[in-house]
Order: C-alpha cells, then sequence, then structure tokens
C-alpha cells in the first residue's frame, strides 16, 4: 500500500533523474490543443494517441511530415516550423508520458474477435503475416520501427492503414506497411483497428519500479 | 491416439518411402547417402517435379472437432505458434515453430506441417533408421530448438502430431506433395558469397532481425522477430544451419509477406552469410570440431568447421541444449 502511494510522488532515480515528472517542452503547447494534455489524443477524429510511443518513432513522423514523406495538412504546416531539437524534445516529452484511457463505448465483440485472430495469425492466403509478427503478440510494438498499437484509437488506425494504402504515407522502412495495407480488405481494417483500440493503453513508466 | 488418415498401412508406408524427406526436405540427386546436416536426407531418385505433383489443401480451423481430440489437436497448434510459452521446458532458444513453418505450418514452401506427416514413417539418413513423426519431432526440439527431445508420447509431442495429422487429412501418405518442404533452388550464378550476403543482409533483413542477426524484443522481452544466429538460435545441427535448406526457405518466404521478392543469389548469398555465423554447438559433437564435421558436416552446403573470416566454425560455439533455469 505505502509503495503503491508512493508511487505518485516524484521518484528520483540513482542518477538523480526525476522518473515522474516530465518537463513540458516550449513546442508542446501547439500540440496539445488536439493531441490532449496528457497526449491522450482524440477516439473520434483520428488524432492519434502519443503517450508511450517510441520516442524515435515520434521523430521521425516529425521528420516525415517536414519533408512530405507523411501527408497530413496540419501536422505539415506545424512540424515545417520545428527545429530537430525541438522535434527531438517533443517526441521524448511524448514517449515518457502514460496516461489512463478514457472510456469509449467499445466496439462489437465480434468484430473485435476477428481482428485478434487477424493480428495474430495474418491471412496467409494473401502472404498477410499477422500484426504480432512485427508489432508483438500484445502490440507493444519493438524500436523504432514497429511502433506501439496497444491501447491506439482505432479511428486512427484505420486512417493510417488507408495512408499507406493510398501512398499518402511512406515513412515506412522497406515500404513494409504499403504491402501490408495493400492487401487489406476495408472489414480486416476495421477489425484490426477495433482490437487494438481494445487493448490497453502503455502503463506509467515508473509502475514497475515501485512493485515490492 | 487417432488412426492413419489413409488406409495403407504404416509399416507399408515406411518401406515404399525408403529414401525420403521430411519436415525439411531437399533433393540430392546423386552420391551415397552420407549423414547429413540438414533436418532431412535425400528423396527418391524418380521423384516427380514440384510442377507435376498433387496438391491438397490442409483443413480449415473449423474444421477441427469438438471433444478431447479437438482439444489435442487445439494445443498442437498452440504449441506450435507459442513455443515459448507452451513447450518450454523442451526449448532452448528464442525461437518458435511457427518461425520456420510460417501460418502456423499452413504456408506451402515453408515446410508444412501436414506436407511432413504424410512423408512419416521414414527412413532418415541423419539417424540411419525409420523415423516416426514423433521422433522426427524430437529432433525439431534437439536442434532447431536447441533444447531437449520431449520422450515419446509426452504431451507436447502428441499435440503437436494430433495437429499435424489434422493438417495432412485428405492429403494422400507417402507422396511428396506440391509445396512440401523448402524450395530447392538451382545452384546459384555466381558462387554464393559472404560478402555479398553481408550486403544483402543489411538491406533486406537486419530491419527485423537486427544487424548482429540476434533478432529483437518488444517491450515485455518477448522475442518478435527470431536470431538468426548467436546463443539464442537454432543449433549447427539444425536443417537450417545447411545453406541450401536456408536459400530456399528465404527465396519463398522472405522477407516475410514478401516472399518470392528477391533473387535466387540474394536467396544463396544470405543463406551463405547466415550460415558462417556461430550459433550453438551440435549436440552430436564428437572428439573435435574437425571429427564433428567428418562425421555430421562433410558437405559443401554446411560451414561448420571450416574458416571463416579468421573464425573456425564450430570451435567457439555457445553450448547446446541450454533450457533457462527460469524456464
Amino acid at each position: 500500500m505505502l509503495l503503491l502511494g508512493m508511487s505518485a510522488l516524484p521518484v528520483l532515480a540513482a542518477d538523480g533523474k526525476n522518473t515522474t515528472t516530465n518537463a513540458m517542452p516550449p513546442g508542446a503547447a501547439s500540440c496539445s490543443p488536439c493531441h490532449g494534455k496528457q497526449g491522450e489524443g482524440q477516439p473520434t477524429t483520428a488524432v492519434p494517441r502519443l503517450a508511450g510511443l517510441n520516442a524515435q518513432y515520434l521523430e521521425r513522423q516529425l521528420a516525415g511530415f517536414k519533408d512530405g514523406t507523411r501527408k497530413n495538412r496540419i501536422m505539415m504546416m506545424i512540424a515545417s516550423d520545428l527545429s530537430d531539437g525541438e522535434k527531438k524534445a517533443l517526441a521524448t516529452y511524448y514517449a515518457n508520458m502514460a496516461t489512463t484511457k478514457a472510456e469509449t463505448a467499445p466496439a462489437d465483440a465480434a468484430v473485435i474477435a476477428a481482428g485478434a485472430k487477424l493480428a495474430a495469425t495474418g491471412d496467409w492466403s494473401k502472404d498477410l503475416p499477422g500484426c504480432a509478427q512485427c508489432h508483438g503478440a500484445a502490440g507493444l510494438g519493438v524500436g523504432a520501427d514497429f511502433p506501439r498499437l496497444a491501447g491506439q484509437w482505432a479511428v486512427y488506425i484505420e486512417k493510417a492503414l488507408r495512408s499507406w494504402k493510398s501512398g499518402d504515407r511512406k515513412t515506412d522502412p522497406m515500404g513494409v506497411m504499403a504491402n501490408i495495407a495493400g492487401k487489406l480488405t476495408d472489414d480486416q481494417i476495421k477489425s484490426v483497428a477495433a482490437y487494438y483500440e481494445s487493448l490497453p493503453v502503455a502503463a506509467p513508466a515508473h509502475a514497475s519500479e515501485t512493485k515490492p | 491416439m487417432t488412426r492413419h488418415p489413409v488406409a495403407p498401412s504404416i509399416a507399408a508406408a515406411a518401406v515404399l518411402v525408403l529414401a525420403t524427406t521430411g519436415l525439411v526436405g531437399y533433393a540430392r540427386a546423386t552420391g551415397p547417402a552420407t549423414p547429413a546436416t540438414g533436418a532431412t536426407p535425400e528423396q527418391p531418385p524418380a521423384q516427380k517435379t514440384e510442377a507435376v505433383r498433387p496438391s491438397y489443401t490442409p483443413p480449415s480451423d473449423s474444421d477441427i472437432p469438438s471433444g478431447p481430440f479437438g482439444d489435442m489437436i487445439r494445443l498442437g497448434e498452440a504449441i506450435f505458434h507459442d513455443t515459448q510459452h507452451n513447450a518450454k521446458g523442451f526449448v532452448g532458444n528464442d525461437l518458435q515453430c511457427s518461425n520456420c513453418h510460417i501460418d502456423r505450418g499452413r504456408q506451402p514452401n515453408s515446410a508444412p506441417l501436414g506436407a511432413a506427416y504424410l512423408l512419416y514413417p521414414a527412413y532418415r539418413t541423419k539417424n540411419a533408421h525409420v523415423n516416426t513423426f514423433q521422433e522426427r519431432l524430437q529432433g525439431c526440439f534437439r536442434y532447431s530448438m536447441n533444447g531437449k527431445a520431449p520422450p515419446l508420447n509426452d504431451k507436447v509431442l502428441v499435440a503437436l502430431e494430433s495437429y499435424a495429422y489434422f493438417l495432412a487429412k485428405g492429403g494422400p501418405t507417402g507422396v511428396v506433395v506440391k509445396g512440401q518442404g523448402y524450395p530447392k533452388l538451382k545452384a546459384p550464378d555466381q558462387p554464393a558469397d559472404y560478402d555479398r550476403g553481408a550486403k544483402a543482409y543489411a538491406q533486406h533483413c537486419s530491419l527485423c532481425h537486427g544487424a548482429d542477426g540476434a533478432g529483437q524484443k518488444s517491450a515485455d522481452g518477448q522475442t518478435v522477430f527470431p536470431p538468426l544466429w548467436g546463443a539464442r538460435s537454432f543449433n549447427w545441427g539444425a536443417g537450417m544451419a545447411s545453406i541450401n535448406n536456408a536459400a530456399g526457405f528465404i527465396k519463398a518466404n522472405m522477407p516475410l509477406g514478401l516472399g518470392g521478392s528477391l533473387t535466387d543469389q540474394e536467396a544463396w548469398d544470405i543463406a551463405t552469410y547466415m550460415d558462417s555465423q556461430e550459433r550453438p554447438q551440435d549436440p552430436r559433437f564428437v572428439d573435435s570440431v574437425a571429427e564433428t564435421r567428418k562425421r555430421f558436416h562433410d558437405e559443401p552446403t554446411s560451414k561448420y568447421g571450416l574458416v571463416v573470416n579468421g573464425v573456425l566454425l564450430g570451435e567457439k560455439s555457445p553450448p547446446s541444449g541450454t533450457i533457462s533455469a527460469a524456464d
């Protein structure tokens, strides 16, 4: 109990770094109107949850908006004004963030179940690997190239997959996502998106440190 | 357990399929039967070519019956899909069955499980006797999974056998079907080359498997991309440590979801690069690296016991059969 209570307080790690407070970089003021003060994104407007995503991955997305390999009118405008240092600071800020999940009406259980199956095993009649084969069995992501999907908003995932398909997004190494998204039907896109939204969001980074 | 899917007796099938194939097969047109490094020995000389082989489609998931038999099939599938968790006492590396047998053992040209089941029991030069399917599965654990063989009739083997039996349903027994094993690539135009392989690996493979071949894990510590060499990969006795098997697998299945996109030359080069790296010792090791090569690796498809980049492969291999105490 004591430890649990303490986890909400700032904790100083051995190196003196504050592991619970996450100083807001100046540029974040232009992110929070859409992405939220807690980096939680918006469940209905395809604004992604940023909290807990890999820092290098986030930095690359900002670079992609700047160089045009990822197309989005508002984000291209915002990213064009950011220096490399600002991009890095923002990416780190949101990567270190952990927020709770807002309650939304859950998707149809059968749709989620279909998404879970597709995510785990793929659809090899189309040479389509399961999402989990790159993003991990729990959808936590791998490094900077394979982002966390667990807890991401379904509407955003759907939009992202359609962007890979249409070529509005070309930030994927080796064109892996263009290949994957090009093989997905609309129903498959909806079901995997619903599945990943149904999974838990990133836990606070310090939670494991305070476990007894 | 269950009955064989097609009427002819197991014994008869064993006699007919004297020279054999296995979970991983490759053709060897001529020459005496020498101990093979790969998971599989040679095929019959009169083997039909791929184009005229019969094909069959494994039943779908919804065909799994209810009741104890269905439960055992589902357990086998679970072991196959997530070997790390469901057979952990027998696994000594970070691999899953499904890493080398794509689509839970269903994908043609990825050594599909049903096609292998149809060929057993079978004589294998690897151990010079007629093997049951369970014995063949034991080999997977000993070599490919760098672990230890579950005892015959252990639940893990019975479950995997049940799953394979289910996938084989409707296929012709004792016959090599389309997509069995890995494809046998023609010899490359230029001799396979380590340096060219290193470049192609960096371009096509390292994104997932890492520049050091160690694979990659997700934040929860679970392996997502399997290690291709080093202490946590398959050992020197595995079929995939044979360059011809690896080249066929890579050509047909890699990069995942983009099978067939590499040239034959690239597949041979990458396979040569991958199979010229250190990996856990061959569990059949006897006396010395030289003696072990002589007995089990004396063929051009194995780099074991040869010097590559100044390293005598096999000399500093991590131990085989490393079942973690934490398991």
